[in-house]
């Protein structure tokens, strides 16, 4: 252990030291759609191959993911999606220089939120079978 | 007064010795997969119900697979370039931040090569 390891750091954004905030709970929300869309692209890899593998077992995966299970799983990656592709732009924006006023901040972030919700649901009401 | 030596002012890598290389890609793989991601979600609204004759009569319109291979080659990098970040932040000790990225990056290369290759696969004949 170094000197330099013993200085001290700013705590954790999570826990007592930081009352939560609006902005702060959608950026760490990124973080956590991201990963689970990593997660997620297991069930892409899935399909995927097992559409590779031939007729029948591509049968079998649409099965499995129309199950129950499946469906939520993939209503859930759906959200996951769209709220990183909104707060993903988001981001994009803030990288140009635009949109940092705390006012425009929470702004966004309430048009990240809101429109992941409402897109996720007119996909799952236009995929409805 | 800066510390740093004149060489490595002019490099500009600063203590990385990347630079802005991993935050430029990330942003890179981002601005690709907005459209792509896109067009993928309204592709799978379409086929969530074919069968497999149907899936593999839309995966074999070569511009369609190739939207799909880029899809899954942006998808994985951003993925490794996101999860390397996620574990720069969290995971300690230093050992276990470099096996738990070099676990996760070969795993994602891995199934971004599988994914690919059964996207061909379907789109040359299934």
């Amino acid at each position: 252990m170094s000197a330099a390891n013993k200085r001290p750091l700013s705590p954790f954004m999570i826990g007592p030291y930081y009352k939560p905030q609006m902005t702060s709970i959608l950026s760490i929300t990124h973080r956590a759609t991201g990963a689970a869309l990593v997660a997620g692209t297991l069930l892409l890899v899935y399909w995927l191959v097992w559409a590779a593998r031939g007729p029948g077992f591509y049968e079998s995966a649409q099965l499995v993911l129309g199950s129950m299970l499946g469906q939520l799983l993939l209503f859930l990656w759906t959200w996951a999606l769209f709220y990183h592709l909104a707060n993903g732009i988001r981001h994009l924006f803030w990288d140009a220089g635009y949109g940092f006023e705390l006012e425009q901040a929470t702004k966004s972030g309430w048009w990240v939120v809101w429109s992941s919700i409402i897109l996720t649901f007119l996909c799952w009401l236009i995929a409805a079978p | 007064m800066s510390i740093r030596t004149p060489l490595a002012r002019v490099r500009g890598l600063g203590a990385a010795k990347d630079g802005t290389h991993h935050w430029w890609l990330q942003r890179v793989t981002a601005v690709i997969l907005i459209p792509l991601t896109l067009w993928f979600v309204i592709s799978l609204l379409s086929i969530s119900h074919a069968d497999y004759a149907a899936f593999q009569q839309w995966l074999s319109n070569p511009i369609r697979a190739g939207l799909m291979a880029t899809l899954l080659v942006a998808t994985f990098y951003h993925a490794s370039l996101g999860m390397q970040v996620i574990y720069e932040d969290y995971v300690r000790p230093e050992g276990a931040k470099v096996a738990a990225l070099l676990v996760t990056q070969f795993v994602l290369f891995v199934l971004g090569a599988i994914s690919v290759i059964a996207v061909l696969k379907v789109a040359l004949g299934g």
